[in-house]
């Protein structure tokens, strides 16, 4: 399996500004400047390439703008036109840009999309699905809200968007799960838990040939409760990859924002430490961090694993608009 | 768990042992009740010394918080001191370095907090 990520900021979508760039250009002169003081300046295209490598992610990349869409490659060769997606935020348009240049109009594809849950910053890039368009394209929306229907057609009807739900070329299914259900999808078994958010959200599990890959966003964990935690703890069990909502610091998410809805970079940890999980990403950044805010974070979040490691170690990512993982 | 105590005059110092764990925060934020309760607008300002802490999980840390919200709450005044090294980075890290005040030494914290 392979997990891309195209969106990955919390709430709304974000863009680096004129500003941020000229602070990243700045910071790579600065560098280059003091190596060319020790005779080491890049000369050739190969040494610019390693140069960009060192400068560091939040210097040379960003963490990237779009909300929610998590890609999950299955490499099963028999679902080979079957395509498996968590959630449609904003990032969900260069997908479709992406999957049209392979595709093409004429080749139809069946995309399974498996949604946390409904907010907003989960569901706008919808309409910016370019596949959705297609006649012959299937698009099948799983979740377990009841009202996941009516949240795709509302957002589409006027006066908020100029092209109605009901004008869309495509197949549309909505396949409403009930909760702790088990699915088999695409040669994928999938599996949900319900997640404490504002209107319930649910966690995700799927697992094909002894790999596993857990994306649980828009989560609040009510430390208090144990029967909670444990239920966390068996459902990221042994898993290859943690997609956690680590939005907040911890002391914010158990005091001021609370009941908000997200949870913390330590208490992700902690729960794949007990689950025995061998990845953690944090994901649904906030948007008042830029890109140095997020690699801060990330250091941190590496050091507080070390400072706590038990068993075997626990690799801690943070994720980013392009970020591949092969589990 | 066992809370060493001893007044230094108005103020109530409490010196936690060993690990505050998810097993241990129930049973630390329960012995640490009745200082807490004591620790008002009137009361004596409250010091945890944590110079016997060895761990502290985020279990512990939410007793933490709800101590310094119990205590602000009543108007009074709480701080932690002697924060081993790495339990300072746990602090640091989860941003709990912004809801307390931190000393070095138990000292400094009892000089700080008028002793
Ligand atoms: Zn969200
Ligand atoms: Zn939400």
């Amino acid at each position: 399996m392979k997990v891309r990520f195209w969106g990955t900021r919390g709430s709304i979508p974000v863009s680096i500004t004129a500003k941020d760039v000229r602070a990243k250009i700045g910071a790579a002169l600065r560098v280059a400047r003091d190596r060319a003081a020790t005779g080491e300046f890049p000369g050739n295209d190969v040494e610019i390439e390693r140069f960009i490598d060192d400068l560091g992610f939040s210097v040379s990349g960003t963490y990237g703008g779009h909300s929610s869409c998590v890609e999950i490659e299955t490499g099963n060769e028999d679902a080979a036109n079957e395509h498996l997606l968590c959630d449609m935020g904003s990032g969900v348009r260069a997908y479709g840009q992406r999957m049209m240049e392979r595709y093409g109009p004429t080749r139809p594809q069946t995309y399974h999309v498996f949604m946390s849950h409904v907010h907003w910053d989960h569901i706008m890039g919808f309409p910016f699905f370019t596949p959705v368009y297609i006649p012959g394209n299937r698009i099948v929306i799983h979740g377990c809200h009841a009202e996941l229907e009516f949240a795709f057609k509302r957002q589409q009807a006027a006066p908020s968007f100029p092209v109605d739900f009901s004008l869309l070329a495509s197949n549309i299914e909505f396949d409403v799960i009930a909760p702790g259900e088990t699915r088999s999808v695409a040669g994928i078994t999938v599996r949900n838990l319900k997640q404490h958010h504002s209107g319930d959200s649910y966690g995700w599990r799927f697992e094909r040939a002894g790999k596993s890959v857990v994306y649980s966003t828009d989560s609040e964990h009510r430390l208090e409760n144990a029967e909670e935690t444990q239920l966390f703890v068996d459902f990221f069990h042994n898993a290859d990859l943690v997609i956690f909502d680590a939005m907040y610091s911890l002391a914010d998410a158990v005091s001021v924002k609370a009941d908000w809805g997200h949870s913390s970079n330590i208490f992700g940890v902690e729960l794949c430490q007990m689950a025995g999980a061998r990845r953690l990403c944090m994901f649904h950044h906030e948007p008042a961090y830029d890109d140095s805010r997020i690699d801060s974070v990330l250091a941190e979040t590496r050091r507080f694993e070390e400072i706590t490691r038990e068993a075997s170690a626990l690799e801690v990512l943070s994720a980013w608009d392009g970020l591949e993982i092969v589990l | 768990m066992e809370l060493g105590s001893r007044q230094v005059n108005a103020i109530t110092v409490v010196a936690p042992k060993g690990r505050i764990d998810h097993a241990q925060a129930p049973l630390f934020q329960e012995a640490m009740k009745p200082h807490v309760a004591a620790c008002t607008i009137n009361g004596g300002p409250l010091l945890i010394d944590f110079s016997g802490v060895d761990y502290i999980s985020s279990m512990g840390l939410r007793a933490l918080m709800l101590i310094a919200r119990s205590v602000t709450a009543q108007k009074g005044t709480v701080a932690i001191a002697a924060l081993k090294p790495t339990v300072r980075e746990v602090l640091e890290i989860s941003r709990f370095h912004l809801v307390f005040k931190v000393y070095d030494t138990v000292d400094d914290g009892l000089i700080a907090l008028g002793a």
